[in-house]
C-alpha cells in the first residue's frame, strides 16, 4: 500500500485528466467533456481516501513521502509528503473539485471542456502546494495555481471581470515575489538546501528572522486575505463564476493560511513570536471591521466574500496565541469553512443560475416557491454564524477557548463574532428568504433540481457531520499540532 | 443500570426521531402521520422521565459519558448525562408541558399549510431542551441552549410571510446571541482556568477559583464566571436589558408561546443558574448582580403588563415578570424556590397561553382584549381553567403559585445580600402590579360587556411600534352578530389536564423540594446565606402556611390588585381612561416600553449599519482601494507616461540622451578622483 505514490497521484490524476478532458476540443463534444471531467473529479478524490484511511495519527513525522531528484545542480527535489496539518487539504481539495465539476454542469455552456479542464489543474496544482516539502516546488506549485484561477475569473467571469482578474493576480503575485526572496535567501544560508524540513531546523539571528517573517506575512497574508490586504478577494468573488468562488473560498484562501503553519511559524519562531501581536491585531481587526463591512452589503456574493475574510481571521488569530486550542481551532475552521463558504457560494450561485441577479433588494420571499432551498440554505447560513451541531461552531469555540486563556481581552473582541456573524448572515437570509413573494420573477422560480439537490445535500450531511463528531479531524492532527508547538517554543537564536 | 442508560439515551432521541420524521418525510405521512409520530414520541419521552423520577427518587442518580465529541488541548469535549433531582424534575416539567402542546396544536393549528412542519419544530425543541438540561458538562449545555434558540428563531418566524414574525424572530436570535456572548466568555474562562468543562470537576475547583485573580484584568475569577454565565441566562431568561425579544416572541404561533416563552425555554437561565450553584454561593458579587437584574425585571415588566392590549402581550408581561421573581430567588440563594417557582409557573402560565389561544381561535384569531368581553358564557371551560391559572398566577393561597412565590418573597425577606431592601420592595410591590394586570385581563375578556362581533378597526392602537402589530392577515376577528364558540376537546383537554398541577402541585411538592432532602447534594447553599434556612424553620406544612398566609402583606396587596381591576374594569370603565389622560407622559412611557425598542433601534442597529457603511466606504474602498491599490496602478501607468515621452523613437534624440548621460558620468568619475 505505502509504495504507491499516492500524494503524486492526488497531484497528477486531475492535472493529466485535466489536459485530456482539454483534448475533446470545442462544445460539440461538450457532454463528453463533462462525463469525463466528473470521472477525473471522482478519481482524484478516490485516490486521496488512502491519505486518510492509512494515516498514522502517532506520529508527527511526514508520511506518504516521495523524494526524487529534480534539478540537481540547485539540490531542487520532487519531495512530497503529508503530516496533520496538510493532510485534510488535500482530501478536501479533491472533494470540493466533484462538487464545482457538478455545479457547473449545466450553467457553463462555452468552453466547457476549457473550463472543467482549468478547474481540474487547479485542483492537482493546489495539491502539490500542500504536499510539496521542496521550497522551489513549492513556489512552483503555488505560482502556477494562481494561472488557472485568473483565466477562469478572466474567461467566464462576469461584466468586471478584467478589473477583478488582474487585481487578483498581481496581488498575489506581488506577495509571492518577496517569498520568493525569503526562499533564495534560506537556501544561501542553510547551506544549499531547498528542503522545508531542513530549514525548520535551521539557526538564525533574528534580524533576518524579522524579514524573512515579513516576507512570508505579505505572501500569505494577501491570500488568506488579511485585513488590509483583502479587497481583491470580494472583486473576485464578485466576478468569478460559481466555481471560480468556490474553490477560491474554500481551497484558495487555505494555502495562505496553511503557508503560515508549514513555514513562518517553524522557520522563524523568533519572529513569530515578536511579531505575533500584529498578526493577532490584525486577526482581530478583520474579525471586527470586516463583520462590519459585511453588514451592509447589497450584493450577496460580496456579503459572503466579507464574511469570509472574518471568518479568516479567526485562523490566523488562532495561529499566533501558540496554544493547542488555537491551532487546531484555526485547522477545524480552515476545513470547516470549506464546506461552508463553498455550500453558501453555490446557494448563490443557485439563486443567480435562475435570477441573474445577485442583488439582496431583488429578492423576498423565496421560501414561497424554494422551500427545499430554503431549509438547505437556512443549515449554512446557520453554520456561516456558528451554531453548535454546524461545523462552524467547533473552530470557532476552539479559537475563543484559547483565545480567553490567551488573553480575555482578545477573546472578548474575538466573541463579538457571535453576534456579527448571526447578524449578517440572518439578515440577508430574511430579506432574501423570508417576507412576501418579493417580484414575478421570484414568483417564476423553480426550486432545485436532482444535481442541485445532490451537491447541497453532501455539503449538508459534512457540515452536520463535522458539527456532531468533529472527534476524527482533530484526531489526526493532534499529533503535529503540538510538535509544531513544541518546536516553535524553542528559540532559534 | 444499562437498562436505565438506555432510557436515558431513549428521552431525548424519541422526540428527535419523531421530529425528523415529521420534518424531512411530512409529505409522505400526511398531517395525521406527522401528529401521531411526534405526539408518540414525546408521549414516550413523558413516560420514560416518570420511570427515570421513580429511579431517582429511589436514590439513584448517574453522571457519565454518552461520546467524546472531541479532544484538543488537554480537555475532553465530551457528550454525557447527568441525572439526578434537579433534572428529572426539569425532564418531568419540559416533556409533560410539551405532550400538552403537542395535543393542543393538533386543534390549535389544523388549519395551517404548515402543519408537518411545526410539528417537526416542536419536537425539535423538546430533544434541545432535554439535552440542555439532561447535559452534565458546559459544552452540551451551550450546545442545548443554542439549539433551542434556533427552534424559538424557526417558530417566531413560523407565519414567514408576515414582516413582523420575521423581524421578531430575527431580533430574538440575535438579542439572545449578546446573551451567549458572554455565555460563551464564561465557558472560555472556565476551560482556562480549570482545564476541564465537566460540571463535577469544575465544581470540585470552585473553592480555587475564587480565591483566584484573572491574568490580564485582575478581576476576582469567580465573581467574572459567574457575572459572564449570567449574562448568558439574562438573554434566555429575558432579563433587562436583553428582555425586549420576548414581547416580540408573540408573532410565533400560541401553541409555542406557552411552550418554549413561557414553560421551558425561558427558564433556562434559572435552571442554569441553579445548575451552578457551587460556583454562585461563592461570589456575593454576582448574587448582588443577579439580585438587581432579577427585581428590576420582576417589577418594571409588570407595570408594562398594565399598559397591553393584546391578550397575548399582558401573558407575555407576566412571564418577563415571572422570570424576574425566579432571578430574585437566584440571587437570594433561594435556588431551590427559584425552581419551585420554575416549575409551577411553567403548568400555570402555560395554562394561561393555551388559554388566551382558546380564546383567540374563539375569537377568529382577534387578539385585541377590547374586542372581547363576556366570554364566559360562550366558553366555559376556557373561563374556568383561565381563572384558576389566575389565581395560581397572583398566588393565592394554596393554589401552587402562592407556595413557589411566597417563598420567595420570605427568601428576600430573610436575606442579607447587598441589594435584598430593594428586591423586597419589588417583589411586594410586584404582587399588586401581578394581580391587577392579571385581573384586568380576566374581566376584560371573559366578563362586562360583549364588545365582539361589532366591526371594529383597529381604532387608536396607540403609540404601538408598527412592527410589532400583529398583522392583518391574521387579525380577521369575529364578523358581527357572529358569536365565539367553545374549542375543541384537544384544546380543551390540555386546559384541564394543566389546570390540575396549577392548583395542586405547590401543596404537595414543597415540603421536599423546598425543605426536605430532594435536591440534597445538588444544589448548595452557603452557611452565610440564610434565606430559606428561616423558612425553614417557621414551616409547619402547606395547609399552615396557606393559613398564615391570609395574615400577611403580599395576600392583601394581590387582593387590593383584584379589587382595583374590578373596579376600574367592571365598575367604572371611565377612570382608566381619564388616568391615562392625566398622566400621560407616565402612560406614554409604558406604552413604549420605556423606550428600549426605540433605543436599541437607533443605537445599535441603527449604529451598526452606519459604522459599516463608513468603514466599508471610508476604509475599504477610499483609503485601501482608492489611495493604496488603484493609487499605485495610478502611478505606475503615471510614471509610464513619463518615460513615454522619452521614448521618441528618434535617433539623433538617443544620441543626444546618451552624450549627455556619458557627459554626467565622466564629471563624476574625473571629480571623484
Amino acid at each position: 500500500m505505502t509504495d504507491i505514490p499516492l500524494l503524486s497521484l492526488a497531484i497528477w490524476v486531475p492535472i493529466l485528466g485535466g489536459l485530456l478532458v482539454l483534448a475533446t476540443g470545442s462544445d460539440r463534444n461538450a457532454p463528453m467533456a463533462r462525463m469525463l471531467a466528473l470521472a477525473v473529479a471522482v478519481a482524484g478524490f478516490v485516490v486521496t481516501i488512502p491519505l486518510y484511511t492509512g494515516f498514522d495519527t502517532t506520529t508527527s513525522a511526514m508520511q506518504f513521502v516521495e523524494l526524487t531528484s529534480w534539478v540537481p545542480r540547485f539540490n531542487i527535489n520532487y519531495h512530497l509528503g503529508v503530516d496533520g496539518l496538510s493532510v485534510f487539504f488535500v482530501i478536501l481539495n479533491a472533494f470540493i473539485t466533484i462538487l464545482v465539476v457538478i455545479a457547473g454542469w449545466q450553467v457553463i455552456q462555452s468552453k466547457v471542456a476549457q473550463y472543467m479542464a482549468a478547474f481540474l489543474v487547479m485542483s492537482g496544482l493546489m495539491n502539490g502546494i500542500f504536499s510539496a516539502l521542496d521550497g522551489i516546488l513549492f513556489y512552483v506549485f503555488f505560482e502556477a495555481s494562481l494561472i488557472p484561477l485568473y483565466l477562469i475569473i478572466g474567461i467566464w467571469g462576469g461584466a468586471n471581470r478584467v478589473y477583478a482578474a488582474i487585481k487578483f493576480f498581481l496581488y498575489t503575485l506581488l506577495g509571492s515575489l518577496l517569498m520568493l526572496l525569503a526562499l533564495l535567501y534560506l537556501f544561501m544560508q542553510s547551506g544549499g538546501s531547498f528542503s522545508i524540513l531542513d530549514w525548520h531546523q535551521l539557526p538564525l539571528p533574528i534580524e533576518p528572522q524579522i524579514l524573512i517573517f515579513l516576507a512570508f506575512l505579505i505572501a500569505f497574508g494577501v491570500k488568506v486575505p488579511m485585513w488590509p490586504v483583502h479587497t481583491w478577494l470580494p472583486d473576485a468573488h464578485v466576478e468569478a463564476p460559481t466555481g471560480g468562488s468556490v474553490v477560491l473560498a474554500a481551497i484558495g484562501l487555505k494555502l495562505g493560511a496553511y503557508g503560515f503553519l508549514r513555514f513562518s511559524l517553524p522557520i522563524v519562531p523568533d519572529a513569530a513570536h515578536q511579531l505575533a501581536p500584529l498578526v493577532i491585531t490584525l486577526s482581530l481587526i478583520a474579525v471586527v471591521y470586516i463583520g462590519f463591512v459585511a453588514l451592509v452589503q447589497a450584493d450577496m456574493k460580496k456579503l459572503v466574500a466579507y464574511s469570509s475574510i472574518s471568518h479568516m481571521g479567526f485562523v490566523t488569530l488562532g495561529f499566533f496565541m501558540f496554544n493547542p486550542l488555537g491551532v487546531e481551532g484555526a485547522l477545524v475552521q480552515m476545513i470547516s469553512h470549506g464546506f461552508v463558504s463553498g455550500a453558501m457560494f453555490l446557494c448563490i450561485g443557485v439563486l443567480y443560475d435562475r435570477m441573474h441577479s445577485r442583488q439582496i433588494a431583488d429578492y423576498g420571499g423565496v421560501v414561497h416557491t424554494m422551500p427545499k432551498f430554503a431549509a438547505f440554505f437556512m443549515l449554512f447560513a446557520m453554520a456561516n454564524s456558528g451554531l453548535p451541531a454546524t461545523s462552524g461552531f467547533v473552530g470557532e469555540f476552539m479559537v475563543v477557548l484559547g483565545a480567553v486563556k490567551y488573553n480575555f481581552w482578545i477573546g472578548f473582541i474575538a466573541a463579538t463574532t457571535l453576534i456579527l456573524g448571526a447578524a449578517y448572515s440572518l439578515w440577508m437570509y430574511k430579506r432574501v428568504v423570508f417576507g412576501k413573494v418579493a417580484n414575478k420573477h421570484v414568483a417564476a422560480l423553480e426550486d432545485i433540481n436532482g444535481r442541485e439537490f445532490a451537491f447541497l445535500a453532501i455539503l449538508a450531511f459534512c457540515v452536520l457531520a463535522m458539527g456532531l463528531y468533529p472527534f476524527p479531524f482533530t484526531e489526526v492532527m493532534h499529533a503535529s499540532v503540538n510538535e509544531l508547538l513544541r518546536h516553535v517554543a524553542v528559540s532559534k537564536l | 443500570m444499562t437498562d436505565m442508560k438506555a432510557l436515558y439515551l431513549l428521552v431525548p432521541l424519541a422526540p428527535l426521531v419523531g421530529a425528523i420524521l415529521a420534518g424531512l418525510f411530512g409529505k409522505q405521512i400526511g398531517r395525521a402521520g406527522a401528529h401521531i409520530v411526534t405526539i408518540l414520541g414525546v408521549a414516550i419521552a413523558f413516560v420514560g422521565s416518570v420511570v427515570i423520577y421513580q429511579d431517582v427518587a429511589a436514590g439513584n442518580t448517574f453522571n457519565g459519558t454518552v461520546y467524546t465529541w472531541m479532544q484538543a488541548g488537554g480537555i475532553d469535549f465530551e457528550v454525557g448525562f447527568q441525572i439526578d433531582s434537579l433534572t428529572v424534575m426539569m425532564m418531568l416539567v419540559v416533556t409533560f408541558v410539551s405532550l400538552m402542546v403537542h395535543i393542543y396544536t393538533i386543534g390549535y393549528m389544523s388549519e395551517d399549510p404548515g402543519y408537518q412542519r411545526f410539528f417537526s419544530y416542536i419536537s425539535l425543541f423538546t430533544f434541545s431542551m432535554l439535552m440542555l438540561v439532561m447535559s452534565n458538562n458546559f459544552l452540551q449545555l451551550f450546545f442545548g441552549w443554542e439549539a433551542v434558540g434556533l427552534v424559538s428563531y424557526l417558530l417566531i418566524g413560523f407565519w414567514y410571510e408576515r414582516p413582523t414574525a420575521i423581524y421578531a424572530n430575527m431580533k430574538a436570535f440575535l438579542v439572545n446571541r449578546v446573551g451567549d456572548f458572554g455565555f460563551l466568555l464564561g465557558i472560555g474562562l472556565i476551560a482556562a482556568y480549570t482545564g476541564s468543562l465537566d460540571y463535577q470537576e469544575v465544581f470540585a475547583k470552585a473553592q480555587e477559583l475564587s480565591v483566584t485573580e484573572m491574568a490580564v484584568t485582575g478581576w476576582p475569577l469567580l465573581t467574572a464566571i459567574c457575572i459572564c454565565l449570567f449574562i448568558g441566562a439574562m438573554g434566555k431568561s429575558a432579563q433587562v436589558p436583553l428582555h425586549v425579544w420576548l414581547p416580540d416572541s408573540m408573532e410565533g404561533p400560541t401553541p409555542i408561546s406557552a411552550l418554549i416563552h413561557a414553560a421551558t425555554m425561558v427558564t433556562a437561565g434559572i435552571f442554569m443558574v441553579a445548575r451552578m450553584s457551587p460556583l454562585f454561593e461563592l461570589s456575593d458579587t454576582a448574587l448582588s448582580f443577579v439580585l438587581v437584574i432579577g427585581a428590576t425585571t420582576a417589577l418594571f415588566m409588570g407595570f408594562l403588563g398594565i399598559v397591553q392590549n393584546d391578550i397575548k402581550r399582558v401573558v407575555a408581561y407576566s412571564t418577563l415578570s415571572q422570570l424576574g421573581y425566579m432571578t430574585v430567588a437566584l440571587g437570594v440563594s433561594a435556588y431551590s424556590a427559584a425552581v419551585f417557582h420554575l416549575m409551577t409557573h411553567a403548568f400555570f402560565k402555560a395554562l394561561l397561553f393555551l388559554g388566551a389561544g382558546s380564546v383567540i381561535i374563539g375569537m377568529h384569531h382577534d387578539q385585541d382584549m377590547r374586542n372581547m368581553g363576556g366570554l364566559r358564557k360562550y366558553m366555559p371551560i376556557t373561563w374556568i381553567t383561565s381563572l384558576l391559572g389566575s389565581l395560581a398566577l397572583i398566588g393565592f393561597p394554596l393554589f401552587s403559585g402562592f407556595y413557589s412565590k411566597d417563598s420567595i418573597i420570605e427568601a428576600v425577606h430573610a436575606s442579607t445580600i447587598t441589594g435584598s431592601g430593594y428586591a423586597l420592595f419589588c417583589v411586594l410591590l410586584g404582587v399588586f402590579v401581578t394581580a391587577f394586570y392579571s385581573f384586568r385581563m380576566y374581566f376584560l375578556v371573559f366578563h362586562g360587556e360583549e364588545r365582539f362581533g361589532k366591526a371594529h378597526g383597529h381604532h387608536d392602537h396607540h403609540g404601538d411600534h408598527d412592527d410589532e402589530e400583529p398583522s392583518a392577515d391574521h387579525h380577521h376577528g369575529l364578523a358581527p352578530g357572529q358569536k365565539p364558540h367553545e374549542s375543541p376537546w384537544v384544546v380543551t383537554l390540555p386546559l384541564v389536564l394543566l389546570a390540575v398541577p396549577s392548583v395542586l402541585i405547590g401543596f404537595f411538592t414543597i415540603d421536599p423540594m423546598l425543605f426536605g432532602e430532594w435536591f440534597k447534594g445538588v444544589i448548595v447553599v452557603g452557611d452565610n446565606h440564610v434565606g430559606l434556612k428561616e423558612l425553614a424553620e417557621n414551616f409547619h406544612g402547606p395547609v399552615a402556611m396557606a393559613l398564615h398566609g391570609l395574615q400577611t402583606a403580599p395576600f392583601w396587596l394581590a387582593m387590593g390588585g383584584v379589587a382595583l381591576a374590578w373596579f376600574f374594569y367592571m365598575k367604572r370603565p371611565d377612570i382608566p381612561a381619564a388616568i391615562q389622560r392625566t398622566f400621560k407622559p407616565i402612560h406614554s412611557l409604558l406604552e413604549n416600553k420605556y423606550f428600549f425598542d426605540r433605543f436599541n433601534e437607533i443605537f445599535f442597529a441603527g449604529g451598526a449599519r452606519a459604522l459599516g457603511k463608513g468603514l466599508w466606504k471610508a476604509g475599504d474602498q477610499g483609503l485601501i482601494d482608492g489611495l493604496a491599490v488603484n493609487g499605485t496602478a495610478r502611478l505606475v501607468g503615471w510614471v509610464a507616461q513619463m518615460s513615454r515621452l522619452f521614448q521618441t523613437g528618434h535617433l539623433y534624440q538617443y544620441a543626444f540622451m546618451m552624450i549627455i548621460g556619458v557627459f554626467i558620468l565622466l564629471t563624476y568619475w574625473f571629480n571623484k578622483g
